[in-house]
């Protein structure tokens, strides 16, 4: 054993200790620990999103505009066309408008005015909708349907026999989903069958989530014998 | 008109993003990039306002001296100290050696990875105490379950290896992935397109208001 | 056989047991036999196909929380890529994870350096960092990967970069290599990238994730898939390397077991109370 001399890491390592304090019972190590948890994760997204995205996306272009300067170097900077000649990627004085609207979301903080930030949700809403749609439609409906015209016939019998029994599983869990007519008689039967599928899939989706957890665990007491206690 | 413009806004901006799939012409394209600019900027606005709002409830719970208040407090301290620290420390903010990095490193990272860790031993226990095969259907989840965790790690086809190998438990693994399990994800995905598109059309034509909040 | 002790059993039994599965295994290694699955193979081979010195995008969509499937599929990547001369220019869009990405690509890139290879950064591989959007940034990118990422990680702009004056928007990469812990991740690639701009992508995922992109798979959307550690480690003996994933396969191994365990013990004992209260 060879103890790490490390103080971040004998930081980190009693920080998971005393996370795992937890499985004992709920403690005040734990809470302490859940509590700067929060409070560290909160700040750095706050930071992270103001370096890489404020700044960058909107802060640098919004100066290059109004100053002809660039923020960092401050090297003189021509935009030909004025502050509102716009091209792709070249936004120049029209990011004043997610400027805004990003402004306008904090009056949710204040409940008399909250209702000024539907502008902004409306226009995330609308952009989110507008790619999401059309993304499960490419990406999903048409790719997968597509995908699912497989030859039912083919030399080698295996091959075949899976593709058949692929076709039932995928027409009986749709069939299964159908509830404008109760499943009875023959579409009864059918979701039945569908359920076996979807049962099947359940119970494969538990073994890959109990696999996944148990990696967690693994890759905490990697970072403890190795990282920490140097037992490599 | 508090509810009314912002529905017209959506309306006319969902439709526009997907115009822009079919119809490339610059016309279209370029407001398109420029609403999807505008979407990264205000999603990152809405993460600073998340962390405000986080720095709110917990101020007003440590003014109200409500239960565990102390803890509040800790919390708060880090969110402000980890702000300042970042704020302060600028551009190059995500240097090896910034002190941000070190917060990142050494408190957000292992508690992260740790708080997922606990769910291994919570699963552990769950399958002992809560996963009950009461029907058929649950029979042919257990065994499935079973088959696929037994036989997507090594001790699986060491545990049948005197099997032939398309019956050992690899290999039923495989086929279970591979054929009813894909048969039955993709009948799930195709419904699910089919709910997100037409949840998405709701929204885009007003049907859906409930983003909005309520209020008037 | 009176089994209603077990009923009564503490749950903190449990864990102890979990605990030691997989701290033992570690102490002391098994050695079970890895065997690389088909899905594994694909993403390894549509990786060897992407020609000599083509630029890939690499995009990982993950937190501390995926560390242990999601780093060492990272890695692996990196290096078969890095061995073939191919340029990598790598995202982030999972907020908690910009950090532990560059962290990840750094320290991988240390010790391929320290084998005696040449690594440039921003000429062999630029670390674009962490935009905020989801879907947005995907197709933002669609127009000018510098439209989306006007600066690095480390705060360089990127057109500064020689790497990045060669890439233009997804016409410039030859594969998509993912790896993603959930949202945003494979599935929003495959509908916003794949779909909308026919890049190739192969993907890494966590195990709870992998199971509903099998679909994709079978369609050809992804070219190749690994699923949580196991993937990882098969991707590793794929490579004749022995990385964190291989040796928690034994953990992972005896943990499996004994949650099998868990799941027929705990409902013999239910079959035995239910019928010994029917007689």
């Amino acid at each position: 054993m060879n103890l790490t001399q490390d103080l971040g890491v004998w930081l980190a390592a009693l920080l998971t200790l005393f996370v795992f304090s937890f499985l004992y019972k709920d403690n005040p190590l734990y809470k302490f620990a859940e509590h700067l948890f929060v409070g560290v994760s909160a700040g750095y997204y706050i930071v992270l999103n103001v370096w890489t995205v404020v700044v960058p996306n909107l802060w640098d272009p919004l100066v290059r505009t109004f100053t002809g300067r660039d923020p960092v170097t401050n090297a003189v900077v021509t935009q030909a066309g004025g502050p509102f000649n716009a091209s792709v990627g070249d936004y120049r004085a029209w990011f004043l408008i997610p400027a805004l609207l990003g402004v306008l979301l904090f009056s949710r903080l204040v409940s008399r005015i909250e209702w000024v930030s539907r502008w902004a949700l409306a226009m995330i809403i609308g952009v989110y909708a507008g790619l999401k749609t059309t993304g499960f439609a490419q990406g999903d409906l048409v790719a997968q349907v597509q995908a699912s015209m497989q030859p039912l016939w083919t030399p080698d019998v295996w091959t075949g026999v899976n593709a058949i029994l692929f076709t039932i599983g995928l027409l009986t869990s749709l069939l299964f989903f159908f509830y404008s007519r109760e499943h009875k008689g023959a579409l009864g039967v059918l979701a039945r069958t569908g359920t076996v599928f979807l049962m099947v899939s359940f119970g494969a989706g538990y073994g890959y989530t109990v696999m996944s957890r148990l990696s967690l665990l693994i890759g905490r007491f990697q970072f403890l014998l190795e990282d920490w206690l140097g037992m490599k | 008109m508090k509810r009314e413009l912002p529905l017209l806004l959506t309306a006319v901006i969902g439709l526009f993003m997907i115009l822009s799939f079919y119809v490339p012409h610059h016309l279209v394209s370029v407001p398109a990039d420029f609403l999807q600019q505008c979407a990264v900027i205000v999603v990152a606005f809405g993460y600073v306002l998340g962390g405000a709002n986080a720095l709110r409830v917990n101020l007003d719970g440590i003014a109200r001296r409500q239960p565990d208040w102390q803890y509040k407090l800790v919390l708060v301290v880090s969110l402000v100290g980890t702000v300042v620290v970042g704020l302060a420390e600028g551009r190059h903010w995500q240097d090896k050696s910034s002190v941000s990095m070190f917060l990142y490193n050494q408190i957000y990272s292992p508690m992260q990875a740790t708080m997922f860790a606990l769910l291994a031993f919570f699963i552990a226990s769950a399958a002992f105490r809560a996963f009950r095969i009461r029907t058929v259907e649950a029979g042919m989840l257990a065994v499935a379950a079973l088959i696929v965790m037994l036989g997507r790690v090594p001790i699986g086809n060491e545990m049948t290896s005197w099997l032939p190998e398309s019956i050992r438990l690899g290999s039923l693994q495989e086929w279970i992935m591979n054929v009813p399990q894909n048969a039955a994800k993709r009948a799930i995905l195709i419904g699910a397109a089919m709910g997100v598109m037409a949840t998405g059309l709701r929204v885009i034509l007003g049907i859906e208001r409930s983003y909005l909040g309520g209020g008037d | 056989m009176n089994l209603t002790w077990l009923e009564k059993l503490d749950r903190r039994w449990l864990f102890l047991i979990v605990g030691l599965l997989v701290l033992g295994p570690l102490l002391r290694p098994i050695g079970l036999p890895l065997v690389p699955t088909k899905p594994v193979r694909q993403f390894y081979e549509a990786i060897e196909a992407v020609p000599d010195g083509a630029i890939v995008l690499m995009s990982c969509d993950y937190d501390p929380g995926g560390k242990p499937e999601t780093v060492p599929m990272t890695k692996t990547a990196l290096r078969q890529l890095w061995d073939k001369k191919c340029r990598v220019v790598i995202t982030c869009l999972w907020t908690g994870g910009s950090g532990l990405v560059d962290e990840t690509v750094e320290s991988t890139a240390e010790e391929y350096r320290a084998s005696g290879k040449t690594l440039v950064y921003g000429k062999d591989y630029v670390n674009l960092g962490f935009k905020a959007g989801y879907e947005a940034v995907m197709v933002l990118m669609g127009k000018g990967i510098g439209n989306a990422f006007p600066q690095d990680h480390r705060a360089n702009p990127t057109a500064s970069l020689p790497l990045m004056r060669e890439v233009r928007d997804y016409s410039s990469f030859a594969l998509l290599v993912n790896i993603s812990a959930g949202y945003p991740g494979t599935k929003e690639w495959v509908q916003q990238v794949n779909s909308r701009f026919h890049l190739p992508m192969v993907s890494g995922c966590t195990a709870v994730s992998a199971p509903e992109y099998y679909p994709y798979l079978q369609s050809g959307q992804l070219r190749g898939l690994l699923g949580g550690m196991a993937g990882a480690a098969e991707y590793e003996k794929l490579r004749n390397e022995k990385g964190s994933a291989t040796e928690g396969m034994d953990a992972q191994s005896l943990a499996h077991v004994f949650v099998a365990l868990c799941i027929l013990m705990g409902n013999v004992v239910q079959w035995t109370k239910r019928r010994g209260a029917g007689a």
